[in-house]
């Protein structure tokens, strides 16, 4: 009689932690359907008396959210797009292709890992400045378009590919060009995926560098735009509410249609530490 | 045949790894450097105009810095982020793995999920939505409190509670991604290692004392490190939910470089509060991985 007991307690301390997990995100969206100061009340409210969408409204219309939603997607779907050809081609080579200098040059690259980014950010704003991209979405995604990180990750997945493979295509006479998009890419889909989904969330969710890099507010993306909102209407809670819904909302749909994919690259960043 | 093959992979590489070796070169390594030459200049708001402006001023960035008593401040309370805010996520990462990978646990990838989601959410959006959870009057967090008979807390408004109230968040958002590495690490015991300890009669705490934390030794100094060195750099959250107050006991020295190099453009000065930082993180990593080895000999 001990095991039931013990399995009742267990699912009940799961169940409390989800609730708590899920608690600030589940008040955010109801908060975010109230109608204006409902969720500043005392005792607080936890579910809205009457459902509006007004402040969603009021997002679009009034606040020009669209135009923020928009550079973000630009922003980060650029960014994934670039990240993944640059360092899929670089993770291939440093598994695959041998050539003169490989190891040491990986090396360096692994030990520029512990340098925080904060060390490079002022000289990085100058030297956008001087080649006119301070202002720009491309300044924004420029530090996303290749890391160590990404490299790492194909590399450790290209690993596996079969030399045979690569040879029999070198014996055809295929080109190196060749053999990756036709040979390459395909075997490495699934690890693209993952990398895929981890740029595009860590590009949508920055703050500090477009913060720093983007100073027209037409050009703002969404965290950026939502801390500038949130300073002006801090009394607007369920606008407010509504603000963070719509910026969080693509990043959750695409974990839980991706979270196969996610779930693998955290795994793999922590297999070599 | 084979020797020109050879010539093509080598020339292949180099032309493969080239992209994302100019790219990184140019956008870090070159920054970096660049940032440490910056570092010794007056480099301000003048010479962003005119960069021939700025004059070598030696260590005197430095000096400025390690005398400023709001340097002092800001890592003051950037350790606290790190020595009470740290070892809390770790934990609470490490119960919630072994709930979810407790043999008994039924649909852990629904658990594990959802235990996941803060993760990936955006940090500015949460940080807004937790100011307002924190609100002494209609916050949920304080109303809980007086519900429990707890007298209500000022967490973002009180200097005493305004780190603690950071910590929370940075905690609820961050535990998620050290589970999956705990699961991880969990997942690589070998079962028989539990089943000879069974045999020998040991009890389940003593068997997670004497298997399951030592095994998962490996494990802990990459967590521990990561989120040592991810509690560094707090910055969103301070700058959205207190703008460093109050009374300055939020400010974090990365919001400090911010302030210094983006708000006052004194460049030279935020250079060099960027590589003190960068130097107490490597103090901290070597630290870390000293008492692992200490632990393991």
């Amino acid at each position: 009689m001990k095991k039931p007991g013990r399995s009742i307690v267990l699912h009940a301390v799961l169940v409390a932690g989800a609730l708590l997990t899920l608690a600030p995100l589940l008040w955010m969206v109801s908060a975010s359907l109230m109608p204006s100061g409902d969720a500043n009340s005392f005792p607080p409210r936890l579910l809205p008396r009457i459902v509006t969408f007004e402040h969603y409204r009021d997002l679009f219309t009034r606040l020009d959210l669209m135009r923020y939603f928009i550079n973000s997607l630009v922003i980060s779907v650029s960014a994934t797009a670039i990240s993944l050809l640059i360092n899929s081609m670089a993770g291939y080579a440093f598994a695959k292709l041998r050539f003169g200098g490989r190891e040491r040059v990986f090396r360096v690259l692994l030990a520029a890992i512990v340098i925080p980014a904060q060390v490079g950010m002022l000289p990085l704003f100058l030297l956008l400045r001087a080649m006119g991209l301070v202002n720009t979405m491309m300044g924004v995604v420029v530090p996303f378009m290749a890391g160590v990180f990404g490299i790492f990750m194909i590399r450790q997945y290209a690993l596996s590919i079969p030399e045979d493979l690569l040879d029999a295509a070198r014996v055809d006479g295929a080109g190196e060009t060749r053999i990756f998009w036709t040979i390459v890419v395909p075997v490495l889909k699934p690890i693209l995926v993952t990398l895929a989904v981890f740029t595009f969330l860590s590009a949508w969710n920055d703050f500090m560098w477009p913060l720093i890099v983007l100073s027209d507010d037409a050009k703002y993306t969404l965290p950026v735009a939502l801390a500038s909102l949130s300073g002006e209407h801090v009394q607007d809670t369920e606008l407010m509410m509504a603000g963070s819904v719509l910026t969080i909302l693509p990043v959750v749909i695409l974990f839980i249609a991706l979270q196969r994919a996610y779930i693998r690259g955290v795994m793999m960043g922590s297999v070599k530490g | 045949m084979k020797g020109s093959s050879e010539r093509r992979q080598h020339l292949a590489g180099w032309l493969f790894v080239s992209p994302a070796l100019v790219l990184i070169a140019v956008y870090f390594f070159v920054p970096v450097i660049a940032g440490l030459l910056l570092s010794f200049t007056d480099f301000d708001i003048y010479a962003i105009g005119r960069p021939d402006s700025a004059r070598l001023v030696g260590l005197g960035n430095y000096a400025q810095v390690l005398s400023d008593p709001v340097f002092w401040k800001a890592l003051g309370n950037t350790f606290v982020f790190v020595v009470a805010g740290g070892p809390l996520s770790v934990i609470v990462s490490l119960v919630a793995a072994l709930l979810v990978s407790s043999k008994l646990t039924r649909f852990p990838g629904l658990w594990r999920s959802i235990y996941f989601m803060p993760v990936v959410t955006t940090l500015v959006a949460v940080a807004i939505v937790w100011r307002y959870l924190l609100h002494p009057q209609y916050g949920l967090i304080d109303w809980a409190l007086t519900r429990m008979g707890l007298p209500a807390i000022d967490w973002l408004g009180d200097p005493h509670w305004a780190i603690p109230a950071i910590i929370l968040l940075t905690v609820w958002k961050n535990f998620g991604y050290n589970m999956l590495i705990f699961i991880a690490g969990l997942q690589s015991i070998p079962e028989e290692l539990y089943e000879a300890a069974e045999l020998d009669g040991a009890g389940g705490w003593s068997r997670f004392v004497e298997i399951t934390l030592p095994s998962l030794a490996p494990t802990f100094l990459f967590v521990g490190v990561m989120t040592m060195l991810g509690q560094f750099q707090v910055f969103a959250e301070p700058y959205v939910m207190t703008q460093g107050g109050p009374l300055k006991a939020t400010t974090t020295v990365v919001m400090l470089m911010y302030e210094q190099g983006f708000r006052w453009w004194r460049m030279g000065l935020a250079a060099a509060l960027a590589f003190v930082l960068f130097v107490i993180m490597l103090i901290g990593t070597t630290i870390q991985m000293w008492l692992q080895r200490e632990r393991r000999s």
